[in-house]
């Protein structure tokens, strides 16, 4: 039990919990004190002095993110000279940050905006000069701008406490302090995994996707392309809170029905290749135990988790399945089997993935991934991407009546829909794996050990007497725990499942930003965007990978045996180390 | 072997400018040449603070000071000094300011004119290079009498009791910080020196490091001991060759000699110090900022508390004080913490020393006693300003001290004094304007500090302190309007009291401080676009007067032929063409050129 204090909030007094800071006090009493660098998943930083409070006998205000509640403290949160020092540090912010709100990525949902209107922000005193740098555009899913950059650090402190990556920092002083990639090189060529949690947790547009909605919207319009959507499980899952809707209500047929709307002659569904994933999946982990294959087998469907592993893992790339990600085998798909079922030119089918990732952006440029020269993908748009283009064309989506997936690639089952949530694909693994191994359906289908949003989670399975064990992580900071562990013991586990992105792909980096009561990476959203796909999940008569009727046909018409030749060629791939310049982060390289 | 003297050569900085290491060989050229290498010794110094006359050599056991010393001069020292054993008048230096001798001897207690020297105390006395010469001034005997007689809460509370309060610049009671330092429970704790002295200008730590090194050595061990902390760091800049091979010889002599490393002394406590080095960024001085920087971080402060006492570097109880406290804490143990806390005033006790720079006699270092006037330490041990110049503001506390005017003089100089002054202590920078200096100018130079210094991590400090620095320069541009100094003050006021760090709650306080005791320079350079004090170059007027004599060297020099007259008649400028460079005004022979502010 922790011990009660008394303080006073502008002469009220109230008991608190000792040991929580003023702004959390203040929280649950239902005093908001502006913030802005602050953010509950992340340290404290106490940059950008927006959450200041006067505390009676100390000289100066003080942050109240950062400053502990001690018995008989007299907080005032909004006297004048407050209210008019919190108004100049938001100018002073202001000042130095284009003024081009009105063609902003983020106008109306900007924090520095909010902020600036809630401080009564109406006109400027101090105005001078401006910080001037060059846009790096440079990477294939994640653009930097240091001119709307307010400095707050969320994004340097995601990457590296969270993600552990540590691809930004702080480089020069004063005035001119700006984050940037190490010996500020292109965003392309550093550690960046393009996991795009930078985009989320910025306040302003100073880090967002590379933006296809252009080309997109061109390119539907072409006569030439026959235009074929495939959806990924999160963006059904999250696509409404674009829209003013509350997280975790699924938009699944709506999302498909838009998609027609705007122009699109086919909408498959991500997770049908997902369920084929899990059919190459988990044979080649039963191969991998029967013959004494390298082990744990470590998932390989999440593209900033890839990029990771070449960079700081290179060791475990044996370890990793060969497995394609969903969006590729679909794409992989698209440019053979679908072009020739509906006898087209493959290079006449317009691949667009809808995806909640912006590391699906740099994923879909790999060369490698390419099928008979073409890329298997050709543009990806995020959630937030595609929410845009509805919006834009004037799509009426929350009113929008739903339609169902086109076939012959719309049908999944309920295992390639939690895809998109951590511990998706090892559930979906399991179910498969154990009914080939055993010969009988797993009748526990729902593994609850290895749902929710603990960051490393871990599970056992019978197979017939042989016990498997499997962990889970995602965000990339708990993979490289468990990582360590692996390195450490080998044979720990059997099999493990990593996603990039905290909460899974329904926490990806291009999902909808936070709306005016939220906080990005929130959990209880997240939990919501998860609990929308397992409702999916339950609602399905089909709910393991290898009984979904599409896929079995699908063998049996064109690809011939899981692992086969034909899948071979086209849904499974390899993976090779790389050496980003820069810094490489100390946490990662440890062995 | 016993020596009849030893010549001390000083190697400070200012003295190294001058050469002083050609004078070393001419010292022992001569001595050579004399056969008296066995009688006399050669010792050389830090700085010994006396760098307007300087090189300085001393010659002890009398303790004879010569200053401006050529090598030319050595044979007819050696002659006098050493072979008739007569001082040299003609060199020696009148001891009647800034230096008086000082107590040779540890614990004797004088004063010596204005000044009193208990960290600089052996600076100038012992070769720092020599372990032995530190153990002849009882050096390490504190460490003794702590490891064999004082338990480490006796320890804490004796510095508690001397009152020494953090000599950093912030001023916190020293012994609280041990106190709570040592109250933590704690598998690993940790000591550091914080040496990273940034004020331009201020070389305190720097010279008492290159003199003394031990005696900081020593108090880190002894603070070691009080804390239950087996490391030390001394985090000091780069910039600093010299401190750096001292502390490192030191570190090394002290290791050999069994004063530090496993089981010190007998005793069964063991600290071992390790010298991290800094790239001389000024806020790597915030503790914080520091600590961040010695992990291996970006040197950018953090939110406190928690205070570093409690979770300090890796996250351990950490004790962080400054070179000159450190300094302090052999003589508060040897002499007592009685002793100690009789020299000073009722809240600041002890001495402080201060880099004396500017418009003044004499510059250099100087200790004195908290309490000591402002206008003592300018006219009595400074020697006033050169020039017959009148005084118009002095600056302490380096580039976040404020600017106090003529009525502050009588002062006293302390912690508290000062800052209700409107300034601060700050780490001992002190630099004396007259009135050829302008003040909006000083406050634009220091603040131009601050910002190139901010780490650029709070928005007041970043933001706040670059947009008072464009009103300074349109101000001094002559392009200062309504309402400037009032959005000086309200910015300078919400960036000291919002500002995350040190630096940036006090990097206004040039700004206010000259606002407040100077607001009529600000209003004239508003108002009139008028310099009083000529400095401020955009807003000068030159022009012609009738002592003109028609040259033409004027005209030739101007850039912008913005000067016309026939040859021998009076020349005239044209005030619109005029772009105020000033080459009229200095190649005019005759005076005839005026500038007006």
């Amino acid at each position: 039990m922790k011990k009660s204090v008394t303080i006073y909030i502008n002469d009220k007094p109230y008991q608190v919990e000792s040991g929580q800071t003023i702004m959390q006090a203040a929280d649950k009493l239902g005093y908001h004190i502006p913030r802005l660098c602050y953010h509950p998943k992340l340290s404290i930083e106490g940059a950008c002095r927006v959450c200041i409070v006067e505390v009676e006998g100390m000289k100066n205000y003080v942050a109240s993110c950062a400053y502990p509640v001690a018995e008989g403290m007299r907080i005032r949160t909004h006297t004048k000279e407050l209210r008019t020092a919190r108004r100049d540090i938001v100018e002073l912010i202001l000042d130095n940050h284009p003024d081009d709100c009105h063609t902003c990525e983020r106008d109306g949902i900007c924090e520095l905006q909010r902020l600036a209107y809630a401080m009564g922000l109406r006109h400027r005193h101090f105005e001078g000069e401006k910080k001037n740098y060059e846009k790096d555009l440079s990477s294939a899913s994640v653009i930097r701008d240091p001119n709307k950059c307010i400095l707050c650090g969320r994004c340097v402190r995601i990457c590296s406490e969270v993600q552990k990556v540590n691809a930004l920092g702080y480089a020069h002083r004063g005035f001119k302090t700006v984050v940037m990639p190490a010996y500020n090189m292109p965003f392309s060529e550093s550690v960046c995994t393009t996991c795009g949690q930078c985009i989320n947790v910025c306040p302003t547009a100073s880090f967002v996707e590379k933006n296809y909605t252009q080309e997109l919207f061109e390119k539907l319009q072409d006569p030439g392309y026959i235009k074929v959507a495939q959806i990924a499980p999160s963006v059904r899952a999250a696509i409404g809170e674009a829209f003013g809707l509350e997280p975790g209500r699924a938009m699944e047929r709506e999302t498909v029905a838009a998609l027609r709307k705007l122009g699109f002659d086919y909408v498959f569904d991500t997770q049908l290749s997902a369920d084929l994933t899990i059919m190459e999946e988990a044979n080649e982990f039963l191969e991998r135990v029967k013959n004494n294959g390298r082990l744990p087998m470590i998932t390989s469907c999440s593209s900033a988790w890839m990029k990771c592993m070449e960079q700081f893992y290179p060791d475990l790339i044996e370890n990793i399945s060969t497995c394609k990600s969903p969006m590729s085998m679909m794409g992989a798909l698209l440019k053979t089997y679908f072009a020739d079922k509906i006898k087209k030119e493959p290079k006449k089918i317009l691949s667009v993935a809808v995806m909640c990732c912006t590391a699906k952006k740099y994923e879909a440029a790999r060369p490698e991934l390419r099928v008979n020269g073409l890329p298997a993908v050709d543009i990806v748009v995020t959630t937030r991407e595609i929410a845009w283009m509805f919006k834009s064309a004037g799509i009426d989506f929350v009113n929008i009546k739903g339609e169902d997936f086109d076939k012959p690639l719309g049908l999944s089952s309920g295992a390639g829909t939690i895809f998109g949530v951590t511990g998706g694909v090892m559930e979906a693994a399991i179910r498969t794996a154990y009914e080939i191994y055993t010969g009988e359906p797993l009748m526990e289908i729902e593994v609850n050990q290895i749902r929710g949003l603990q960051g490393i989670k871990e599970g056992k399975l019978d197979l017939n007497g042989t016990e498997i064990r499997v962990a889970v992580a995602h965000g990339l900071g708990n993979a490289n725990a468990l990582l360590n562990t692996v390195r450490q013991d080998p044979g720990r586990y059997h099999f493990v499942e990593i996603m990039g992105c905290p909460g899974g792909c329904i926490g990806g980096g291009g999902q909808p930003y936070a709306g005016s009561n939220s906080t990005p990476l929130d959990e209880e959203c997240l939990k919501k965007r998860a609990e929308a796909l397992y409702g999916l999940d339950r609602q399905k008569i089909i709910r393991r990978s290898h009984n979904n009727p599409d896929v079995r046909r699908l063998y049996k018409e064109f690809l011939g045996k899981p692992l086969g030749e034909v899948p071979h060629k086209l849904l499974h791939t390899h993976y090779k180390a790389k050496e980003p310049r820069g810094i490489v982060s100390q946490e990662m390289t440890l062995r | 072997m016993t020596r009849d003297f030893v010549i001390t050569l000083c190697d400070g900085p200012s003295c190294m400018q001058k050469k002083s290491k050609e004078l070393k060989e001419a010292v022992e050229k001569e001595l050579e040449k004399h056969n008296l290498a066995n009688r006399v010794r050669i010792n050389i110094s830090g700085c010994l603070g006396m760098c307007k006359n300087g090189p300085v050599v001393v010659i002890n056991p009398l303790y004879t000071l010569y200053g401006q010393v050529t090598p030319a001069d050595i044979p007819e020292i050696i002659q006098s000094h050493i072979l008739k054993n007569k001082p040299l008048k003609r060199l020696a230096i009148e001891e009647d300011h800034l230096y008086n001798r000082f107590f040779r001897v540890f614990g004797d207690v004088n004063f010596f004119g204005k000044q009193m020297r208990i960290t600089l105390r052996n600076c100038g006395i012992i070769d720092p290079e020599s372990l032995d010469d530190y153990l002849s001034v009882r050096g390490y005997e504190a460490l003794a009498k702590v490891l064999s007689g004082m338990a480490p809460q006796e320890v804490v509370s004796e510095v508690k009791k001397s009152g020494l309060r953090g000599r950093g610049g912030a001023g916190f009671p020293t012994g609280i910080k041990w106190e709570l330092t040592a109250q933590q429970n704690s598998d690993e704790k940790f000591v550091i020196c914080n040496a990273d002295e940034g004020d331009p200008g201020a070389f305190m730590d720097r010279s008492t490091i290159e003199g003394d090194p031990h005696t900081v050595i020593e108090g880190m061990i002894i603070g070691g001991y009080a804390v239950g902390a087996k490391k030390g760091i001394i985090y000091i800049r780069a910039e600093y060759p010299l401190a750096v091979k001292r502390l490192q010889k030191g570190i090394a002599a002290a290791k050999a000699q069994g004063f530090l490393g496993e089981n010190i002394l007998g005793s069964g406590f063991s600290f071992d110090i390790e010298i991290r080095l800094g790239a001389g960024a000024f806020v790597c001085g915030e503790e914080t900022a520091l600590i961040h920087s010695i992990e291996g971080h970006r040197g950018m402060p953090r939110p406190r508390p928690p205070f570093p006492s409690v979770q300090g570097l890796f996250d351990k109880p950490t004790l962080i004080n400054n070179v000159e406290t450190w300094a302090n804490i052999p003589v508060i143990i040897i002499d007592g913490a009685e002793w100690f806390s009789s020299i000073g005033t009722q809240k600041s006790k002890g001495t402080k020393v201060f880099a004396l720079a500017g418009k003044i006699n004499n510059t250099g270092l100087v200790e004195v006693p908290m309490g000591t006037t402002l206008k003592e330490i300018i006219y009595d041990i400074g020697g006033g300003i050169p020039n017959n110049k009148k005084f118009k503001a002095i600056q302490t506390g380096g580039p976040s001290g404020g600017c106090l005017s003529e009525e502050y003089l009588d002062t006293p100089i302390d912690y508290d004094s000062l800052a209700k002054a409107g300034s601060i202590m700050g780490s001992g920078g002190m630099i004396v304007i007259d009135e050829d200096s302008c003040m909006v100018n000083i406050a634009k130079f220091f603040l131009e500090f601050t910002q190139n210094e901010s780490c650029g991590k709070c928005t007041p400090c970043r933001e706040g302190t670059k947009r008072m620095l464009e009103i300074l320069t349109r101000l001094t541009e002559g392009k200062g309007q309504e309402g400037d100094i009032e959005k000086l003050e309200r910015l300078g006021n919400m960036i000291k009291k919002s500002s995350l760090c040190g630096l940036g709650q006090s990097a206004p306080n040039p700004v206010l401080s000259t606002i407040k005791n100077f607001r009529v320079e600000y209003e004239e350079h508003i108002r009139d676009k008028k310099c009083r004090a000529g400095a401020c170059s955009a807003m000068a007027v030159y022009e012609v007067t009738d002592k003109c004599v028609g040259c033409g060297v004027c005209k030739r020099a101007c850039p912008v032929k913005a000067i016309s007259g026939a040859p021998k008649a009076m020349h005239e400028i044209n005030q619109d063409k005029c772009v105020k460079c000033g080459l009229c005004f200095r190649n005019c022979k005759f005076d005839a050129i005026i500038k007006k502010g």
